[in-house]
């Protein structure tokens, strides 16, 4: 039901932890079934040098998250929030229909992280 | 790599004495039952032999049993059959929360259809009380379906006392017993049922065939119009092989049961007795009056799906009644009723033996099994910080 590269971020996770010194942190659940993902960014010149994630969740869950952290290192702030749901998604291979919207919460934790870095930025 | 199956709950595979029986009319004893000539005569006659197998299965007489396709038609013929026969007496009936697709899918029909159905909640080890039987009863009621044994969390109800409390206002009864046909003993006299359904995969017979125990007497409704098979209570050309194969299999069933039940015991026990020394691991359903092969646990922190599929890299095949592993993304409503909290009804996961299992299948699904566990919780945010607290009996206890 999945793809190979959901199955490889999934039961290989890139870039589990999290992040003792981070520049922002974001957490996004899903209400209904309670899947919850936490992002931690380190930022470096309005740069994404390092991202962390935890995640609870299903398999497909898990497998963004490790996508999400992936595709945003050395990104910049504003290349990252232009990362999609969609494009996480194309990324690994695509999900189910089903899972597409209860699991693909990376790209909104990330959101959340940048915001995250910004208000603690205006401080 | 080896393929340890776990969920028997699921269906079971077929067993070589079954298929062996079946064979011949997959092949040259492929007439038709109503045929007058000497394929329909024999064709009749086996399954009028296996309708007598299955009818000692659960000591009923043969007479009363009226072959299906499945436990799910056996169930929907029981509910809208018996509501259509007395809908004159009263539009009103009663299920449990413990229910299969089957019998709750029926029931919303049949609300659909003007009757009133009430749904009775559960205790947390998922047991139906008799007396939340006796206060739902209406003048209305004209059925009462209560599972007899759980397949998510195991839970076997206490039936008896439930028909007794019917039975003081004349009220029909209806039990599914797809999981426990087969498994532990089912007689339809002790149980003082009017109806019963059986799947003959649930205890190694083939996929195709189940069977509604209709008491003799008892008006009920068709599902399926059409000739006289089935003395006209169920039309269309049987199913010929799959009924002579529910027949060995009930055969062999009767014969085994309590070696089966002997069998299995210990390795369920095995599991729950060494996973709930698990921290944050609790058993859902009750302890004592438990299917003889099933193990149902909420793993704290962790999401069921994902359980399933590091459990299947490793050549174990399981269940789960979380949300993200059922195509429906929803909890089980099972779960739910026993006041299961939704995120911890998302760390459900389910181990039903079978007689291929061994020892030594346990032996590996307990080395492997805690190692997913840790590794999932690893990844998880809740697991850090949450305190642990002690494994156990039931999950809706703590707190």
């Amino acid at each position: 039901m999945y793809s190979e590269k959901v199955m490889d971020h999934f039961t290989n996770p890139r870039n589990v932890g999290d992040m003792e010194d981070a520049d922002g942190v974001g957490i996004e659940g899903n209400p209904t079934c309670g899947d919850t993902m936490k992002i931690s960014i380190k930022v470096v010149d309005n740069r994404i040098v390092d991202a962390k994630f935890k995640t609870f969740g299903c398999g497909s869950a898990i497998a963004v998250s490790s996508m999400v952290t992936e595709m945003v290192k050395g990104k910049t702030l504003e290349e990252a929030l232009a990362i999609s749901k969609e494009a996480v998604a194309d990324a690994l291979g695509g999900l189910p229909p089903q899972k597409m919207h209860c699991s693909n919460l990376g790209a909104d934790a990330l959101k959340k992280a940048i915001e995250d870095y910004k208000s603690r930025q205006k401080k | 790599m080896k393929k340890y199956y776990f969920d028997h709950v699921a269906t079971n595979p077929l067993h070589p004495d079954v298929l062996e029986a079946m064979m011949p009319y997959f092949k040259e004893e492929f007439g038709n039952p109503l045929s007058i000539y000497e394929y329909g005569s024999k064709a009749k006659n086996a399954i009028e032999e296996a309708r007598e197998k299955v009818a000692a299965l659960i000591n009923s007489k043969p007479a009363e049993i009226i072959f299906t396709a499945n436990g799910a038609e056996a169930n929907n013929f029981a509910l809208r059959g018996i509501a259509l026969a007395k809908q004159n007496e009263g539009k009103h009936i009663i299920v449990s929360r413990m229910e299969h697709h089957s019998i709750l899918n029926s029931a919303r029909f049949l609300e659909k259809s003007g009757f009133v159905v009430t749904y009775l909640p559960v205790d947390k080890k998922g047991f139906v009380s008799p007396d939340a039987v006796r206060k739902a009863i209406t003048k209305e009621t004209v059925l009462i379906s209560v599972t007899h044994g759980s397949s998510e969390v195991g839970t076997i109800e206490p039936l008896k006392e439930i028909v007794k409390v019917a039975k003081e206002k004349k009220i029909i009864v209806h039990t599914d017993a797809v999981a426990t046909t087969g498994n532990i003993p089912v007689d339809v006299k002790d149980l003082g049922v009017d109806l019963l359904s059986i799947a003959a995969h649930q205890f190694y017979g083939p996929k195709g065939a189940g069977a509604l125990y209709v008491k003799q007497g008892m008006r009920i409704v068709p599902l399926i119009y059409g000739g006289i098979q089935e003395s006209g209570r169920r039309a269309g050309t049987e199913n010929v092989p799959a009924i002579v194969g529910m027949g060995k299999a009930a055969e062999m069933a009767k014969a085994e049961l309590q070696m089966r039940m002997d069998y299995l015991k210990p390795l369920r026990d095995r599991i729950i007795n060494t996973l709930t020394e698990e921290k944050n691991v609790f058993l859902t359903g009750d302890r004592e009056n438990r299917l003889p092969g099933h193990v149902s646990f909420c793993v704290e922190f962790i999401e069921g799906e994902a359980m399933l599929l590091l459990l299947a890299a490793k050549g174990i095949f399981s269940a789960s009644g979380s949300a993200c592993s059922s195509k429906a993304l929803k909890a089980s409503p099972v779960l739910l009723a026993m006041g299961v909290p939704a995120g911890l009804a998302q760390g459900s996961i389910v181990f039903s033996l079978g007689m291929g299992n061994t020892s030594e299948d346990i032996d590996y699904l307990l080395k492997e099994f805690p190692a997913v566990i840790s590794r999932l919780r690893e990844i998880s945010p809740f697991a850090q910080g949450w305190g642990d607290k002690d494994g156990g009996e039931s999950c809706t206890v703590k707190k």
